[in-house]
């Protein structure tokens, strides 16, 4: 599904992304944790196509097919998706016709038509009720005074409506208390199949008592200095990270 | 011959047809005296610093059209916001059509000035009324002198008009250049309601310059929507001056809509003389190109307990350029006032330029006043966003620029007028956003 490799990125100069290699198969959960600034948003963005980010060496390969020049949009096409830490408002666009804009111009992308408005609903009907989201807020602006929880869960409704070969989440538990967080984890794990893939991005262990990656990656200073299994973050949750530090000297 | 020089002349010629016993008529002499000693402003002027005139006093202007011009009514029908549901008042170069307007006496007066100023039976609204809200300029006062025609609409006490009233003026562009100065009165007797919807539509590619003054009267509990659709063609220009004298108790709300033209300058002027009166005036302005819009507002806060609001977004591309020049003004009277005054502007091209000079004067003590002025770029984070869902860099942007502005589209209470600003929005940002918004 991805294939990352020797992957460096820098913005205005400044590498950020030292070499990461990193492969993900269908239907894998991988987990990225990390101290703060070790470059996992850096490198979430960087998959996704943030133009703000240069790809000075290395290659994104999304089924064997070099991603890395494409536009953010290219990407949604092809089937990314990022599920982001701080998602953005957009007043006067509400939640329904925000994802039915994205996903009408990715069928047009394809050279598909509109997708019906009855198989639409339907569609719209059922994700919010898998992440358990009332109707009125389907018809709120998008992010516009959400909470926390709220743009959250709304991300990942977002994700349930695009259904996408290979989603980041992207500190998706910040700001979830433990039962937004639940709803959520429970949605994303309905969602996965053989067919896609997931990397999940966190501080914490916490979120991984949920969604169980198969594999867990340590970056530290925008390279994966460690992985192992789902027991390498309950090591990390303990002891914290300076014991790779100490390891990797 | 200087333009100022041909219109000294063309008002002697002109006075020689006036009613001498008409009420306005020494307004008129006065009028042309002030003109003739103040001449046109010039960037020397702090009011007019950012907007200069002289490119289009350049050009030789015919002051009264040679003849009446009619138009078609399909050849102008898609300027209208409604077929029936609508009061129309439509002048054709300045001059009034009874055939494309639809207007009334029945129960309120929705007309014309010309028979206002000719009629005896008001006479005494002439009087108490006419040149009252203005607070005199040379533009202004140029205005005065030649004014003889425009919309006159007197809506009497406790009467909420069933349905918008449209003032259209077009210009055919029969005449190679032509100086147009509509002069608009509107009175809004106690606890009446009334929408209006102002537009200036030239239909061909020859030079027009509107001088335009309108009145309007609130008085006590009125309530009035006043739209302004400025969409014109790039080879007119406008200069629109609206005061508006406010009684206790009332609500007025300007909403203006500056999407071309070559030059547009607004001089809007709030008075509020009553307690407890309510200004509300929004703006979204969307230019290209090398057209220039400059906001001149002035809020007069006389009376204690008011509010006002002031809201105005802009968008600039190409070499576009803008001016908001906003002034709130507080009397020592005019004690626990809310006042809010913000402009937001976005710069699409390294081109485009605004000047942007919210001011305050407050000489209350026990007042609250804010105001905020931001001049930025499309936000990079935000269009990432869009893109990640699969929405192109083009769309994504007009998602943005329509999110930036949506709040003040948001008061257009009048469905079909914001329905058709939205196709307008969209037209202007250069796509079809694809859902009804």
């Amino acid at each position: 599904m991805l294939h990352i490799k020797n992957l460096h990125a820098s913005v205005e100069e400044k590498d950020i992304l030292k070499g990461i290699d990193l492969e993900v198969k269908s239907g894998e959960v991988h987990a990225i944790m990390g101290p703060n600034g070790s470059g996992k948003s850096t490198f979430a963005a960087v998959v996704a196509g943030k133009e703000e980010f240069e790809i000075t060496e290395g290659d994104v390969l999304l089924n064997g097919e070099d991603i890395s020049e494409m536009d953010p949009e290219e990407r949604a096409h092809k089937g990314v998706f990022l599920s982001f830490q701080y998602p953005v408002e957009i007043p006067g666009v509400t939640v329904t016709n925000f994802v039915k804009t994205a996903i009408n111009e990715t069928r047009k992308a394809k050279g598909l038509e509109d997708m019906p408005a009855g198989e639409m609903l339907k569609k719209i009907k059922e994700k919010a009720d898998l992440l358990e989201i009332d109707r009125k807020f389907l018809s709120r602006s998008l992010n516009e005074g959400f909470s926390g929880g709220e743009k959250k869960r709304n991300e990942i409704f977002q994700m349930a409506m695009m259904e996408p070969k290979l989603a980041i989440l992207d500190e998706t538990d910040s700001g979830l208390d433990i039962d937004a967080l639940k709803v959520v984890a429970n949605g994303v794990n309905k969602l996965k199949s053989d067919d896609n893939a997931v990397i999940v991005i966190t501080h914490y262990q916490r979120l991984l008592d949920y969604i169980v990656p198969d594999y867990v990656h340590v970056l530290m200073d925008g390279k994966i200095v460690k992985s192992g299994s789902k027991e390498l973050a309950y090591e990390l949750e303990e002891k914290g990270y300076d014991w790779i530090k100490e390891e990797l000297v | 011959m200087s333009l100022k020089e041909k219109l000294l002349s063309s008002y002697l010629a002109f006075e020689d047809h006036l009613d001498v016993d008409s009420p306005i008529h020494d307004l008129r002499t006065d009028a042309i005296k002030s003109f003739e000693t103040q001449g046109f402003p010039t960037k020397k002027e702090e009011e007019w610093k950012y907007t200069s005139l002289n490119a289009l006093l350049k050009e030789d202007y015919s002051i009264f059209p040679k003849k009446e011009n009619s138009l078609e009514i399909k050849d102008v029908k898609k300027y209208f916001l409604h077929d029936v549901d609508t009061y129309k008042i439509v002048f054709v170069d300045g001059v009034y059509s009874s055939f494309l307007s639809e207007t009334t006496h029945e129960g309120m007066d929705v007309c014309l000035l010309s028979s206002a100023l000719g009629k005896d039976k008001y006479k005494p609204v002439i009087e108490a009324y006419y040149n009252k809200a203005i607070k005199e300029s040379s533009l202004i006062s140029l205005n005065t002198a030649f004014a003889k025609e425009g919309a006159y609409i007197y809506i009497p006490k406790h009467t909420e008009v069933e349905k918008p009233i449209e003032i259209i003026n077009f210009a055919t562009g029969n005449e190679a250049a032509l100086l147009l100065q509509p002069r608009n009165l509107i009175v809004v007797e106690e606890n009446a309601h009334v929408q209006i919807i102002e537009r200036h539509q030239s239909l061909s590619e020859n030079a027009v310059l509107t001088n335009s003054v309108t009145e309007i009267f609130a008085e006590k509990r009125a309530f009035v929507d006043y739209y302004k659709i400025q969409n014109d063609k790039v080879t007119a220009s406008l200069i629109d001056h609206t005061h508006i004298k406010q009684e206790r108790d009332s609500i007025c709300k300007v909403h203006t809509f500056s999407f071309g033209g070559k030059l547009i300058r607004n001089n809007l002027n709030f008075y509020q003389h009553g307690e407890h009166c309510d200004s509300v005036l929004n703006g979204i302005t969307i230019l290209e190109g090398k057209q220039h819009v400059d906001h001149n507002t002035l809020v007069h806060h006389i009376a204690p307990n008011c509010e006002s609001h002031q809201d105005y977004k802009g968008i600039f591309d190409d070499n576009a350029t803008g001016v908001f020049n906003g002034k709130v003004y507080v009397e020592k009277e005019a004690q626990k006032l809310d006042a809010f005054q913000q402009n937001n502007n976005i710069l699409i091209s390294d081109k485009a330029t605004i000047n942007s000079k919210p001011q305050l004067e407050i000489f209350a003590d026990d007042v609250k006043c804010s105001h905020g002025c931001t001049i930025g770029q499309l936000d990079e984070d935000a269009l990432f966003y869009l893109r990640s869902r699969g929405i192109a860099k083009k769309e994504a942007r007009a998602l943005l620029m329509y999110a930036f502005a949506n709040n003040v589209l948001e008061s257009v209470k009048i469905p079909e007028l914001k329905e058709r600003i939205n196709k307008l929005i969209a037209n202007k940002i250069g796509v079809n956003i694809g859902f009804n918004l």
